[in-house]
């Protein structure tokens, strides 16, 4: 005796069909209207730019297209060593980030000195700037001369994955605390082991929990992995950074500054999607 | 006369400078179902919470078929492997599948092998009606549903007790019935139940005894004829006049 999901016979009744035509007509005014504003504020901005005195110059140096062209090929080939990198250090900062958030919830005395560890790892690196992390790393590891020669590159990932594990293990951990006391308790209830607890039903929660701000961290790492020209290696700054030198020209700086937000932008783009579906799905928040 | 499944003898629980439990002694023997009533802060929950060490008691004893349980040197996670517990709130993982859920204990803490688990796991949802809800996630079902999913979950790897803490409070009054429907059924199957609960008529029909607690005290027990038609203490007498009005 129950109804179907979906009556076959419904057709949106006439009144309806007016709605949606009245709907549609303000979305393509509304389209049209963000077209033309757009339009109207590139105008101003490239008016106002072109109309400064020193624009001539700025072209000359900043966006010399014949500079740009031969500058690609070298850009490109370090922006792989950039890529390698990231890839690298963000499979050792979600392994590494993930074990802080663990032993900082660890219970009972036996863990007290982990506890403190990780706590003091992660405060004193969330307030470090990179750039002293990477020079510390680069230049004062090595001078200790225990370990074989490592390329700049090792020590770049290094740094990076040291600097960023300390934000990852703090977001975790808020998604973590953010699982419901109760799901615990149930955890604990079945016989599983506070280990098992994590393991099985807080980590997983958690970290849908905070999926956004893990993505948003790893965009904030595809450009910090050009820091690591500091320290010498030849990724796709040190090879803009070569270019300019050679060229007196700024336009490789443009282009590795692009080459970065090509880089970025469809994991920035995927992070919105995937916040919106969250959000979606968390709350059904009507239409408003 | 066989040992209780599960025994409290004066067991105390402050929070804060609350006294929530004053000295319970209360005893449940196997196969027998047990209807704790009282209202609200009575301490039918605590009392329930401390038998699966989820709280530590202040005093008193706790004896699990004879095995005290409030021993520190005691594993806890061994013991609460042998109690079920099924709460207001469902409780149920919601980033596993209903089997995934009924069959996490049986597989991670009493390390069967997962294709028994699951077998056995289908077979009891298919039994109890909710056979083609074993791969769904738990918020596509309804509250009823899901109650009787965490019962499930519960009662899956056999445990010597089955505590209930007040598991219909949470639901739709048109769907407290087929969440009770199982509870007798479990009844049926000889379980040992210890139940915390308002459904006073629930409590008539299914219990064996019925015990009242009033501001942590356990105040008075009897069939639920003795409780229900002939209280003696004034205090339960009260308390069914109102919620039997």
């Amino acid at each position: 005796m129950t109804a179907p999901l979906a009556d076959a016979a419904w057709q949106p009744s006439p009144l309806e069909l007016s709605r949606r035509a009245l709907r549609r007509r303000a979305t393509t005014r509304s389209i049209l209207l963000a077209l033309l504003s757009s339009l109207a504020v590139a105008a101003v901005l490239i008016l106002v730019i072109a109309s400064t005195p020193g624009w001539t110059v700025v072209r000359e140096t900043f966006f010399d297209p014949k500079v740009a062209l031969a500058s690609i090929g070298p850009i490109f080939q370090g922006l792989l060593v950039n890529l390698l990198v990231l890839l690298i250090a963000a499979v050792c900062v979600a392994l590494l980030g993930t074990l802080l958030a663990v032993l900082r919830s660890l219970r009972g005395p036996v863990f007290f000195p982990l506890r403190l560890l990780a706590a003091a790892y992660t405060d004193f690196f969330r307030g470090v700037p990179l750039l002293i992390v990477l020079y510390l790393v680069g230049f004062g590891i090595p001078a200790l001369m225990i370990f074989p020669r490592m390329p700049a590159m090792f020590w770049g990932t290094i740094a990076l994955v040291v600097s960023y594990s300390a934000y990852v293990a703090e977001v975790l951990r808020a998604g973590m605390e953010a699982v419901h006391p109760s799901q615990r308790v149930a955890a604990r209830s079945l016989g599983l082991t506070h280990g098992q607890t994590l393991r099985i039903v807080v980590i997983p929660q958690g970290v849908r929990k905070v999926v956004p701000a893990l993505m948003n961290d790893f965009v904030s790492m595809q450009k910090d992995v050009g820091l690591i020209s500091v320290l010498g290696a030849v990724d796709a700054v040190r090879a803009a950074q070569l270019q300019v030198a050679e060229t007196f020209n700024f336009t490789p700086y443009i282009v590795a500054g692009l080459f970065f937000v090509i880089l970025s932008w469809p994991m920035i783009r995927l992070t919105d999607i995937v916040t919106a579906r969250l959000n979606k799905r968390e709350q059904a928040g009507g239409i408003v | 006369m066989s040992t209780p499944v599960i025994e409290a003898i004066g067991v105390r629980k402050r929070f804060g400078d609350h006294d929530v439990l004053r000295g319970i002694d209360l005893a449940v023997d196997a196969h027998e179902v047990v209807v704790l009533i009282g209202a609200s802060g009575s301490g039918k929950s605590t009392l329930l919470r401390t038998m699966n060490l989820i709280e530590r008691v202040d005093d008193g004893q706790i004896l699990l078929s004879g095995t005290d349980i409030t021993d520190p040197r005691v594993d806890a996670d061994a013991v609460r492997a042998r109690v079920g517990v099924v709460f207001q709130h469902f409780n149920l993982f919601p980033h596993l599948t209903v089997l995934d859920n009924i069959t996490l204990a049986a597989r991670r803490v009493h390390r069967r092998p997962k294709a028994e688990a699951a077998q056995r796991g289908r077979e009891l949802l298919t039994s109890l009606g909710l056979g083609e809800k074993a791969d769904e996630y738990p918020d596509r079902l309804s509250g009823g549903q899901q109650q009787r999913v965490a019962i499930v979950r519960a009662i899956l790897t056999e445990p010597e007790l089955l505590l209930l803490d007040e598991i219909t409070s949470a639901l739709d009054p048109q769907l407290v019935g087929e969440v009770l429907d199982l509870v007798r059924e479990l009844k049926g199957r000889g379980t040992t139940i210890l139940m915390a609960t308002h459904e006073m008529s629930f409590a008539r029909e299914v219990a064996d005894r019925v015990v009242f607690l009033k501001d942590g005290v356990l105040v008075e027990q009897g069939t639920p004829e003795q409780l229900f038609d002939a209280p003696r203490h004034p205090a339960t007498i009260e308390f069914l006049a109102r919620v039997t009005r």
